[in-house]
């Protein structure tokens, strides 16, 4: 019997094939990147337009609506392909550029709004194994990969931005659920254990534990029923991810989760997803349903004797819960607040069982490694970080967007090469990585090898794979001081040190940026940070400190020239900004005067007007209505 | 047990709420989540009612829905504001929007205006942030927000028909 289930499968998933090429063969074929990001920059209305376009060029066309590809800067993206033209990528593709997009791709006529990201191809890898399909954008003028795709190896993003999300068929085309046939019918549980151990998988959530490991422990307990669990809830602002791969290949991270529950012998999973992100609950609901139809998820699934089913849990708005015993209290109904380990989830999770936790993008590298080979993954990266990992580049770069590269290339080269650089001219100043509980790194440290240890190695952490670039107009005591608000706003509470501690530590860094810091509080910050290190009961409260720490540490000056000179380097704490107006460009207009609230500018008519300190409010006013640029703001 | 009283909250939905979860494990968030599309938020009464069923102390319902920030127990605006303030975001100029609606409509974050139009919030993350800043607005989300087009659109939305009840987080365009 299960043969037949099996050969049922592979029979649809021929067909897809085939149905797969004939659309790329089709007339005119039309994708757009439908992602939320895609939606945010207005894809919806773009649809709209393109339909419109179409009736009144009288043209038939394949539309297909695709998750985003990551490049976001970007977005909308639409694509088009007709018979005998090359097919190209255009961003910028908001509804009011898509007739100046389709003029120019069919009459050659100039694009001025829009932007060609690039000649699109179908890249089909192959590997030793099997073949990784993924979207390469060259130059058209050059041929070559663009900037932004240099060094990246699509392995968790290849299908988004070439697939449906929402058309189980396009994933079976590109070989989807081929790992799971394998899995059931030509490997023991301990075995694919074996598989995902040798491919040094290290978890993608941000602690890098290796996968492997955890499974066994998970298997090796013998209590039932056991549950696997996918951490969902990417609260990391800066990091879009898991949100990205959610939405744009659901079914990826479907067949991990169920091959990891056969591997450590479970009977559920659950998919905890934040609401914040409510079209990757809606796309993954589309999945399951669309998995349980074909016999995927359920009982004797393929026709084995292994019954297995998922259900989704919506998250309800609390970065705690993406630390691995909140999210399970959250799936249990309780306050999202961590309890201490041991015992580690392998042993008592979930309702005290035995259950598997592990990021979407580690359940999504599963099925790839399964086909490919625990070789082919571990040959990218480096010894001690194999493999590849998804990073989220936003911030203060010309090409914010998603990337995925080999671990060990350098910050510089994600930076630099790929995100092109710092805009408008302005200097680069730090890379904030890991997320709101990671490290900033100055310039001098632009050559560290992106990797879990190097990165540890430099007091920094790689995390989830937030990357915020930030230039010399940010204030490095104000940036501080937000990290710390942060964690005052979403500790659970329930421990002292994290619980005061970032509060008492938000209240230091509010005087410091409003110029009533003392340098005592730089030894006070210090020491409440091994105080919250040491002693808080869960990773939240225990890393809060980093990213105030690393300031503190790479940025001394700028705390001291703000507590000792009353001066913010960066101009952006008020209180410590002064408005002078320069005697040199003054023609004594009086528009200052007559414009400033509380009357502290004093001048006759024609004469160098004089801003009287003592009842400067510094609210700006005189600086945007000057027209001689006069006003001085230091 | 307590009484709820129906007369002033309609409970009828809440029925095929809990048919459609109560057998689920840990059912307790996604029925407090189903309830609050519902009404647009968490009234006692309808605490009161999930409580009973569930088994389940009101107080401790009560310190599930204050955890969690997606839950409210006050009614909100006819339409809502999200702001998003993570770190992309932040960098890019969060703040100025916040500050630039505040003034607007003399609301602070959490704030719903006095005619009840409009509620301004301030999110962490909405997984964007290469477009940032960004809003979401009754629902629809927005990318590389400018004060100008802000304004302009909270405007124009509040002189139209109110958003739909139940306006928990964005739902993506459908």
């Amino acid at each position: 019997m299960a043969l037949s289930e099996m050969s049922r499968l592979d029979a649809r998933r021929e067909q897809a094939k085939q149905h797969w090429q004939e659309r790329l063969s089709a007339d005119l074929y039309i994708t757009i990147g439908v992602g939320t990001c895609g939606y945010a920059a207005g894809a919806a209305q773009s649809l709209d337009a393109i339909r419109a376009e179409l009736e009144k060029r009288n043209l038939q066309a394949t539309i297909k609506e695709v998750g985003c590809v990551g490049m976001c800067s970007y977005e909308p993206m639409v694509e088009l392909q007709a018979k005998g033209r090359p097919r190209l990528n255009y961003g910028m593709a908001t509804a009011s550029v898509i007739p100046e997009i389709f003029a120019a791709y069919f009459e050659d006529a100039p694009l001025v709004t829009g932007v060609i990201v690039g000649q699109v191809q179908d890249t089909a890898t192959c590997l030793a194994a099997g073949t990784l399909h993924s979207l390469t954008f060259v130059d058209p003028e050059r041929g070559e990969v663009i900037p932004f795709q240099h060094k990246q190896h699509r392995v968790v993003l290849s299908n988004c931005g070439l697939i449906d999300p929402e058309c189980l068929d396009d994933y079976l085309a590109l070989d989807g659920y081929t790992a799971l046939s394998v899995v059931l019918s030509d490997m023991t549980p301990e075995a694919v254990i074996d598989e995902i151990t040798a491919s040094g998988l290290r978890g993608r959530g941000g602690a890098g534990f290796p996968a492997g490991v955890k499974w066994r422990y998970a298997r090796a307990t013998q209590n039932w029923p056991k549950y696997v669990i996918c951490n969902a809830d990417e609260g990391d602002p800066g990091a879009f991810m898991d949100r990205s791969a959610l939405e744009g290949d659901p079914h990826s991270l479907i067949e991990g989760v169920i091959i990891a529950g056969y591997a450590i012998g479970a009977q559920h999973g659950y998919l905890s997803c934040r609401a914040e992100y409510p079209l990757a609950i809606r796309r993954l609901g589309i999945a399951l349903a669309q998995a349980r139809e074909l016999g995927l998820l359920g009982a004797n699934i393929l026709g084995t004797d292994f019954d297995f089913d998922i259900t989704i849990k919506e998250g309800a708005g609390a970065f705690v819960c993406g630390e691995e015993t909140a999210l399970m209290a959250s799936i249990e109904g309780e306050r999202g607040q961590p309890r201490p380990r041991a015992p580690y989830p392998a042993v008592a999770g979930l309702w005290n069982q035995p259950s598997n936790v592990n990021n979407v993008k580690s359940y999504a590298y599963v099925p790839r490694i399964i086909r490919l080979g625990a070789d082919c993954f571990k040959s990218l990266g480096t010894s001690s970080s194999p493999g590849i990992a998804v990073f989220a580049l936003t911030g203060m770069v010309n090409r914010p967007g998603l990337i995925e590269v080999p671990m060990g290339i350098t910050l510089r080269e994600i930076v630099y090469d790929l995100g092109g650089g710092v805009p408008d001219g302005r200097k680069f100043k730090a890379v904030q990585t890991g997320g709101p509980l990671g490290g900033c790194l100055p310039e001098e440290y632009l050559d560290t090898p992106v990797d879990f240890d190097s990165l540890r190695a430099a007091d920094a952490v790689m995390g989830s794979g937030g990357m915020v670039v930030i230039d010399e107009t940010t204030c490095i005591v104000q940036f501080a001081k937000y990290f710390a608000q942060f964690v005052c706003d979403e500790s659970c509470g329930k421990c002292p040190p994290c619980r005061i501690g970032s509060t008492r530590m938000r209240e230091l860094l509010e005087r410091i940026t409003i110029g009533q810091g003392k340098l005592e509080d730089l030894d006070e910050i210090r020491r409440l940070a091994t105080g919250m290190r040491q002693a808080s009961l869960c990773a939240l409260g225990q890393l809060a400190p980093d990213p105030v720490l690393s300031t503190l540490r790479h940025f001394e000056d700028e705390y001291r020239a703000h507590i000792v000179e009353h001066r913010c380097p960066a101009g952006q704490c008020r209180e410590l900004l002064s408005y002078t107006i320069d005697p040199d460009k003054c023609v004594g207009c009086t528009m200052c005067a007559r414009s400033c609230p509380v009357n502290a500018v004093a001048g006759e008519r024609r004469q160098v007007h004089v801003i009287d300190q003592a009842v400067c409010i510094k609210c700006g006013t005189c600086y945007t209505v000057c027209k001689f640029d006069a006003v001085v703001v230091r | 047990m307590n009484e709820v009283n129906s007369d002033v909250v309609d409970l009828s939905t809440m029925e095929s709420i809990y048919e459609t979860y109560s057998d689920q494990p840990g059912a307790l968030i996604p029925i407090l989540q189903k309830a609050q599309d519902v009404y647009g938020f968490l009234p006692p009464e309808v605490l009161q009612w999930i409580a009973d069923p569930l088994d389940i102390a009101l107080g401790k319902v009560c310190g599930v829905v204050t955890f969690y920030s997606q839950f409210y127990l006050e009614g909100r605006g006819k339409h809502v504001l999200k702001l998003c303030d993570g770190t992309a975001c932040h960098v890019k100029g969060a703040q100025t929007l916040v500050s630039a609606v505040e003034e607007e409509y003399h609301i602070r974050p959490g704030e719903t205006t006095e005619d009840g139009e409009l509620t301004l919030e301030v999110v962490y993350c909405l997984g964007s942030c290469a477009l940032a800043p960004v809003a979401v607005l009754d629902g629809e989300i927005m990318g590389r927000v400018q004060q100008d087009g802000l304004l302009a659109a909270v405007k124009k939305r509040l002189a139209s028909a109110p958003g739909p009840v139940g306006q928990g987080e964005p739902h993506g365009i459908e």
